[in-house]
């Protein structure tokens, strides 16, 4: 952003030496233009969220008029009122699965974060690799084995497979984390071992708060994982009353295959969270992903 | 015991229980997490690798094979084949395309103008957006008579094909969404790279009578080789795993033309109980990607810069 920023300012002082073959100052023209582009590309990224919104809220018959309409007439609500008769378990076990994820994975990762960026202790280095070394190996490679695991010790058509497994394994976490605490000033610490707080102490009141935006990063990517995941419910969860939204969603679709506004308005509430989330916290999601995808 | 010897104690063995509470401290703060990889992914593994040379439907006891399941696979199982190929298809479609256009995508939110943020936010989107919601949109975007594609299209003049049951163009229908789904990704680490190269290379070039292009050539694209770089392998390793876009909308039909390797994994191992064969199918998907990264690690010499 700041790069951006410093750009703009070289740029409007006009430093170039005259008469050169090069890029004329920003006028109103290419301006124009390139609002004119980057609205046409907004609208076709749009679109379909447009669509399933605009859908939701349209008598059935109004659905797939042929050449489409993408915003309702006459806005109809009853869709809502339908779909939340039919989903609130799945809701909030996709709620309660989110909140075990999402909480979960900020204790383990921060408290393993702080000891490999902060504490000196023998095999720190070996046990770093130990969890790094895990991230090579695609996910799906675990998957069967642990799907035997689970059936073995009863946890099948549990929660317990959604949410135990990710939170105790959050290698990726775990690095953000450390690189998180790592670049904390030592002065900080050592104020904290003056004052007697233990290393729990340390942690938990003076190191942790210092990272929130790491911890906020975390908590958006993980909940969009969780709230988001098909893979996992669809091979673990067999009892509907347990099944998350997107399971659920996928089961609706060819139950009511001919219900199209009634599907709208399920997909839209399942997508609203995280868009909500997303807007309100997208900083902290970006710096996530270009901090860690260009370390990683 | 006393407060007297206690205290002797201590003094005497202070330096060594010092470094071993500093090592139980530590152990104690990873414990939760190198416990949790033990458990869920390193004895998973070992369990994997054993499944892989049996025939097991993950029930009735193991029955041991040897390298039996590799030899079907490449000699018995026709679909594996197709399936490899409609992943490679899928693959060679997608990466391409979403890292170009992401790039496309990067150059213009990196423009000095208001309301950038709100464009990126736009373009953004569909990348949080849940795969079930995605695909019940497209299902009906993708209709062959009353979709709304078609209808677009038809307002245009243009009779648009049964896109989803037609063998030819599920794959780059299914592509097509996979690229606007996910390109805000690759958009977002270009931005940042953009953001990262110094002004004063390209004021430097411009004073130097560098057209835009030529700067475009000589400073932005190899500046950003590494994000280039990061992004071929990272797009490479999702794209070939994909399930969800394909659970969601086709099923992997018409017929097998969109089914996927993981995809068929999947069918064999929890639809057709046949978890040994699965377990060596996603043995042969991990060395395959392994393979391939290493192959593109050993050619980054030839292209990335790092300046």
């Amino acid at each position: 952003m700041t790069v951006a920023a410093t750009r703009t300012t070289t740029r409007t002082q006009g430093q170039r030496a005259p008469g050169l073959v090069s890029k004329p100052k920003q006028g109103w023209l290419s301006k124009a233009v390139l609002y004119v582009i980057m609205s046409v590309l907004a609208i076709m990224f749009l679109l379909p969220l447009i669509w399933m919104i605009g859908s939701s809220l349209k008598p059935e018959a109004d659905v797939l008029a042929v050449p489409p309409t993408f915003l309702p007439l006459h806005p109809d609500w009853s869709n809502y009122a339908e779909v939340f008769r039919i989903i609130p378990t799945y809701f909030w076990n996709s709620v309660k699965l989110a909140t075990l994820n999402v909480s979960g994975i900020l204790i383990t990762s921060s408290l393993a974060g702080f000891a490999f960026g902060r504490l000196r202790f023998w095999g720190r280095n070996f046990f770093f690799m130990v969890v790094l070394s895990t991230a090579i190996v695609p996910g799906i490679v675990y998957l069967i084995p642990q799907y035997i695991l689970f059936s073995k010790i009863g946890w099948v058509d549990t929660h317990y497979p959604l949410w135990v497994p990710r939170v105790f394994t959050p290698v990726f976490a775990t690095f953000l984390m450390r690189q998180a605490f790592i670049t904390l000033p030592q002065e900080l610490e050592d104020a904290g071992r003056i004052d007697g707080s233990s290393t729990f102490g340390i942690y938990l009141r003076i190191m942790l708060p210092q990272t929130k935006p790491t911890l906020a990063a975390i908590g958006m990517f993980t909940f969009l994982d969780s709230w988001n995941d098909l893979f996992g419910p669809l091979i673990f969860l067999n009892t509907p009353s347990l099944q998350t939204l997107p399971v659920a969603m996928a089961e609706f679709q060819t139950q009511y295959f001919t219900r199209v506004s009634l599907l709208m308005a399920a997909a839209t509430i399942s997508v609203l969270p995280v868009l909500v989330i997303y807007l309100l916290a997208q900083r902290y999601f970006i710096q996530g992903i270009t901090t860690s995808g260009l370390r990683g | 015991m006393t407060a007297l010897q206690l205290g002797a104690k201590r003094a005497r063995r202070s330096p060594r229980r010092s470094r071993w509470r500093r090592n139980i401290e530590g152990w104690l703060f990873i414990a939760p997490v190198i416990l949790g990889i033990l458990v869920f992914q390193f004895a998973p593994l070992l369990v994997s690798i054993y499944a892989s040379l049996t025939d097991w439907d993950g029930l009735s006891p193991a029955r041991f094979v040897g390298l039996n399941n590799f030899k079907t696979l490449f000699t018995g199982d026709s679909l594996f084949i197709t399936t490899l190929r409609n992943t490679a298809y899928f693959t060679i479609g997608t990466v391409p395309v979403s890292i170009a256009v992401g790039f496309g995508l990067a150059l213009l939110c990196n423009q000095p103008i208001r309301g950038v943020a709100i464009f990126r936010t736009a373009y953004f989107a569909p990348f949080v957006t849940n795969i079930v919601a995605i695909g019940f949109v497209w299902f009906y975007f993708f209709q062959p008579t009353d979709g709304v594609l078609n209808g677009i299209l038809g307002v245009a003049g243009i009779h648009g094909p049964a896109w989803l049951s037609s063998s030819s163009w599920v794959m780059p229908a299914l592509i097509s969404v996979s690229v606007w789904q996910g390109v805000g990704y690759p958009m977002i680490i270009l931005l940042a790279g953009l953001q990262g190269i110094p002004v004063e290379l390209n004021e430097a070039a411009t004073v130097d009578g560098a057209s835009r292009f030529r700067r475009m050539r000589s400073i932005t694209i190899p500046l950003l080789t590494p994000q280039f770089f990061f992004l071929s392998i990272t797009q490479f390793i999702s794209s070939f795993q994909v399930f969800g876009l394909i659970y969601v909308l086709t099923k992997g039909g018409p017929g097998h033309d969109s089914t996927v390797y993981i995809y068929y994994l999947y069918q064999n191992a929890f639809a057709y109980g046949k978890m040994g064969y699965a377990s060596a199918m996603a043995w042969l998907v991990f060395v395959l990607i392994a393979l391939v990264t290493l192959v593109q690690w050993k050619l980054q010499k030839r292209w990335v810069f790092y300046g």
